[in-house]
């Protein structure tokens, strides 16, 4: 008997479902062997990092919390992948954002909040899309790799920032330490009255559903798809692949852009080495685990806040070290990943040839 | 970015101890009853400054056998990730908070606000509220020693140092281990290379390979691994550990190390939080109360040069001397200490310059 696999001609319903709660179960049943090698009940940690992350308000709120700049990252990059224009840089223009932000507290104070906000999220906008709009320029013009140009204007931006935070915008009162000083209270994004919820989530609904309305209702949208199927045929037909890879480049580091202003401006009040935490990278991880679907975003961005969120109790509650939140973490987003597999293929068994 | 000693201007400092004692002390809480929660900048098992922190957290359990066990919480970045741990770790019970890096300051301040009956110990900071205090070391004095031995130990003269980040902290330890090697051979120079990050095995190996290379024949260093110590084996030079005792990554040319035993102030607190006498106080304890020290002698090291730093760490515990006493001059032969003056806490809190012999520059 040999195993083969073949592909999937659709995927019903069933199996859309199917999938992550399958992965979800191996996940489960993995690290448990883990945890219960480690000496404590997984169904215990289980519990624990579920209660922790949506067992109460206060832990939903902080799911929330994460899920603004990832939901807000993931629509970035799946802008681009729709395109099939690989933006690995959401990390960068996140940072390149928050820098702008940062300039327009500095250099434009004003006292008036919407004005504050407003500059500080143009030139967000402005530096997260013309730093990614590069890379896609670079890519339309020249057919330069964007998943290097992009990766590696990451590290200009992180770099960038130290500069910054190290150099002519260390707060003096910090006497050392890299930071800004700490914003305007007119550069602070309100609170929405739920732990530490900010307006940011607001920009993020937005978002999303311009994004599922580009998708479903525009033709720019049926345009992007068709240019990522087949650039050939899309230039063909009278559509213009430069100038549609470097806008919809510009527009994928603008919302990265304005997910770092709102992480700087919501949650942490100045700018500050290392700020991110790799939102830009995890967020490429929401955007494929929601098939590129707008909708899915909210919901998966919302869980993986869930998943980060509920890591840490199995520290604080169960006693274990930073490790074991790492290979829980792991476990339970390689199985859902690997799901994707028999998403699309099937295992059959051959029949004996010869 | 961690931890960095910032200084609080001494004026500030003396209005926080005034406001301090003004406040009522907070609601004593029986031994038993305490439960410490532990934040921690790296994991636990970083070798370095994380893994001294931890050691001293298992000091504070066997010197007070009726405390509860502790919660720690490794790899915590410093960013807004820092108040929700804290805020998990007081929702599940903890009531005695310790940070321990510089940057969870802001976050800390604000859980500490909204919980008063909590209290919370923040490492290097400079904030304080009436239920928050901070501790640091004056590891300068530690450096100092170990500068005397790798100014003894010298042949050419030259010594190398591996530089996290240039703050006032990193700074001063530089200034200290200079003085320290000129007292006892004036024609030393010390090179700086700086690493711009605390935990870089990488980068921590290639400076000390660069400053051999350079000709220093002693490396001094300020990083949190024992990758540099390592390098050094390699190449056959002597090292001066940090953090704690690095011998094992340098069995043969490891000198000794300024060590931290950070078991003092921990021990210190909760005994401070179980008798009700807890006060919101900006500790900086040294050589004194044990919070610095060395690490043991290698033997390399002759029975007079260890007499000789004896006979010096004496005069810093008795108090009648310490490392930054005049005259002390900065690079460019300006005279910054004058003799016989000793510089204030706050002044060395906020070192923004380097000693004569020390053969670098500050980037600003």
């Amino acid at each position: 008997m040999r195993l083969k696999t073949q592909k999937r001609l659709n995927q019903p319903i069933w199996l859309e479902i199917a999938i992550p709660v399958g992965g979800l179960v191996m996940a489960f049943l993995v690290s448990g062997v883990f945890l219960t090698a480690m000496g404590v009940s997984p169904m215990e940690a289980y519990r624990e990092m579920y209660y922790s992350a949506f067992g109460d308000s206060y832990g939903l709120s902080e799911c929330m919390v994460k899920a603004i700049p990832l939901a807000m990252a993931a629509i970035a990059v799946t802008l681009s992948f729709k395109m099939l224009i690989w933006n690995i840089g959401a990390e960068g223009q996140i940072f390149m954002g928050a820098i702008a932000a940062a300039a327009a507290a500095r250099y434009f104070p004003s006292d008036n909040h919407v004005l504050m906000l407003f500059s500080m999220g143009s030139l967000a906008i402005l530096a997260g899309g013309l730093w990614a709009a590069f890379a896609g320029y670079l890519k339309a013009r020249w057919n330069v790799n964007e998943i290097i140009t992009t990766l590696m204007m990451n590290y200009i931006a992180i770099h960038l920032m130290d500069y910054f935070v190290y150099g002519p915008w260390r707060d003096p009162a910090s006497l050392g330490f890299p930071m800004t000083a700490p914003f305007p209270q007119s550069a602070r994004l309100m609170e929405m009255g739920w732990g530490r919820v900010h307006s940011g989530i607001i920009l993020a609904a937005i978002l999303i559903f311009m994004a599922w309305w580009v998708f479903k209702m525009t033709r720019w949208g049926y345009e992007i798809r068709v240019i990522g199927e087949n650039p050939k045929a899309a230039t063909f037909a009278g559509i213009d692949y430069v100038k549609n890879v470097v806008v919809v480049m510009f527009i994928s580091g603008a919302i990265a852009g304005l997910a770092g202003m709102t992480e700087v401006a919501g949650l942490q009040g100045r700018l500050q080495h290392g700020f991110s935490g790799g939102f830009g990278y995890t967020a490429i991880i929401v955007a494929w685990l929601s098939r590129l679907n707008p909708i899915a975003i909210a919901l998966v961005a919302f869980l993986m806040g869930g998943l980060l969120v509920g890591g840490e109790s199995l520290q604080i509650v169960m006693g274990l070290p930073i490790a074991s939140t790492l290979v829980v973490q792991g476990c339970i987003l390689f199985f859902i990943l690997a799901g994707e597999f028999f998403r699309r293929y099937r295992i059959v068994i051959a029949k004996e040839d010869v | 970015m961690k931890r960095h000693k910032v200084a609080a201007a001494l004026a500030l400092s003396l209005a926080v101890l005034v406001a301090g004692s003004a406040i009522a002390a907070m609601k004593m809480i029986p031994m038993q009853d305490i439960k410490t929660g532990f934040i921690y900048i790296g994991p636990v098992g970083d070798g370095g400054y994380t893994y001294m922190h931890d050691q001293g957290r298992t000091y504070m359990h066997e010197q007070n056998p009726d405390l509860p066990k502790s919660v720690i919480v490794e790899n915590v970045p410093e960013g807004p990730d820092a108040a929700r741990v804290t805020e998990t770790l007081v929702r599940r019970g903890a009531n005695v908070i310790f940070g321990n890096s510089f940057g969870y300051m802001d976050f800390m301040l604000d859980v500490a606000k909204r919980y008063p009956d909590v209290y919370f110990m923040h490492c290097s900071g400079y904030k304080t509220a009436p239920n928050m205090g901070t501790y640091f070391g004056r590891m300068y004095q530690p450096r100092y020693l170990s500068g005397i031995v790798a100014g003894a130990m010298t042949k050419s003269n030259i010594l190398g140092y591996v530089a996290a980040q240039p703050i006032p902290e990193v700074i001063r330890g530089i200034n200290a281990f200079t003085l320290g090697a000129r007292s006892v051979n004036p024609n030393v120079t010390v090179k700086v290379i700086w690493l711009f990050s605390w935990f870089d095995p990488g980068k921590e190996k290639e400076a000390a390979k660069a400053l051999i290379d350079a000709g220093a024949d002693v490396i001094g260093m300020h990083a949190d691994s024992g990758a540099a110590p390592q390098a050094c084996e390699e190449a056959g030079v002597y090292v001066i550990g940090y953090n704690n005792d690095m011998s094992q990554f340098a069995p043969t040319k490891h000198l000794t190390a300024p060590i931290w035993n950070w078991g003092a102030v921990y021990d210190y607190t909760v005994k401070q939080v179980s008798q009700g006498v807890w006060q919101p106080d900006q500790i900086w304890w040294g050589l004194k109360e044990n919070m610095v020290g060395l690490a043991p002698f290698s033997e390399a090291v002759p029975k007079s040069l260890v007499e000789t730093v004896e006979s010096r760490k004496k005069a810093i515990v008795s108090g009648e001397w310490d490392v930054f006493w005049g005259p002390i001059w900065d690079q460019n032969g300006e005279l910054k200490v004058k003799d016989n003056e000793k510089m204030s806490d706050g002044e060395m809190l906020g070192m923004d310059w380097f000693v004569q012999g020390v053969e670098a520059s500050i980037p600003k």
